[in-house]
């Protein structure tokens, strides 16, 4: 087997230890300390938007107003009217600026 | 089992925003990989082991690059660290389902599947098996087919800016962050991991941003005094 079929066994077998690790890590728990369960209830929000604000740092007028439009909209519609709204901005600004 | 089958449904109908947004990432994966030395089959076989768009498209750009094969594993790795996070908050809520199911659930916790999953229990429902495959299998299944897609016509991609497909991934992962605003201390949270990840991305560089500027944010939560009424000093 090449090189690269082993790089990509060793990234797999890597990558599904992080998606079992924490929860092997947590459940030799019995009881979570509640600090432990305040940090874990913050994950969605604080690991998502790591993935969003980076972006927004090296992104042009078309893409900041189609973030800004897509939280203005995300605070009453659903999450698929936002996505929309966003892409619906975007590819007209771009159109538009370049 | 037509319960299940709904469930299945409903999951796979809720990754359609997903399918769409992450297909460009897949076909420029497939290209990119077949263009830095991989074979088809191998850049296909990646999407179908690893299952991370990311990790990928850094594994492939260090493997071009022709670094030693274990610091593109290390890489690997560290792009997807930050999966640990999910496993250690999604883990108690299905924790109670056999444990196949579990060992199987968790090689399918991408970003919008912990994402989704967390959403669902916001509503009050329950993270059923049923609905985690429906959403995890449709998502795996185009991701995979995408990616050999990709391999195989890569050089037909037209310009892929002007329909804006770069930047579709960032506006959903807004959408999911705004989906939590109820949870206590949701702006504060947003607002540490932003600058944390901002600053980190800009001296650490990537992927640790992702990592630590999660942290910043589950930290500054843990940190932050508890609400409930609970002894402060409770014994280890």
């Amino acid at each position: 087997m090449s090189t690269t079929f082993w790089i990509i066994i060793a990234g797999a077998v890597a990558t599904y230890l992080t998606r079992v690790g924490g929860h092997l890590l947590l459940s030799r728990f019995e009881r979570l300390h509640p600090r432990v369960e305040a940090g874990l209830n913050a994950v969605p929000a604080a690991v998502l938007t790591t993935l969003v604000a980076p972006a927004a740092l090296s992104a042009g007028p078309a893409e900041l107003a189609a973030l800004a439009v897509a939280a203005v909209v995300g605070l009453r519609g659903g999450l698929m009217t936002m996505f929309l709204a966003g892409a619906a901005v975007l590819i007209a600004l771009r159109h538009f600026i370049g | 089992m037509s319960d299940r089958l709904a469930q299945f449904s409903r999951g796979a109908r809720m990754s359609v925003p997903v399918v769409v947004a992450s297909a460009p990432f897949a076909v420029l994966f497939g290209a990119l990989a077949v263009d830095n030395g991989f074979t088809v089959a191998e850049a296909t076989l990646m999407s179908a082991t690893i299952f991370g768009g990311a990790s990928q498209l850094v594994g492939i750009e260090l493997f071009g690059q022709h670094v030693a094969p274990w610091l593109v594993v290390l890489s690997i790795f560290a792009v997807n660290f930050r999966h640990v996070l999910y496993s250690a908050a999604i883990g108690p809520h299905i924790a109670h389902w056999p444990w196949a199911q579990q060992a199987i659930a968790y090689f399918f916790l991408t970003d919008p599947q912990y994402a989704e999953a967390e959403r669902i229990r916001e509503q009050g429902h329950k993270v059923s098996f049923a609905w985690y495959m429906g959403m995890g299998l449709t998502l795996y299944v185009f991701w995979v087919v995408e990616s050999c897609i990709g391999a195989l016509f890569g050089r037909l991609i037209p310009d892929t800016h002007a329909l804006g497909l770069d930047f579709l991934l960032p506006i959903y992962f807004l959408g999911i962050v705004m989906s939590f605003r109820n949870r206590p201390r949701w702006l504060p949270i947003v607002i540490a991991s932003a600058i944390a990840s901002m600053v980190a991305y800009k001296t650490v560089g990537s992927p640790w941003h992702v990592s630590l500027g999660a942290l910043a944010g589950v930290l500054f939560a843990a940190a932050m005094p508890i609400r409930i009424e609970e002894p402060a000093e409770a014994s280890t």
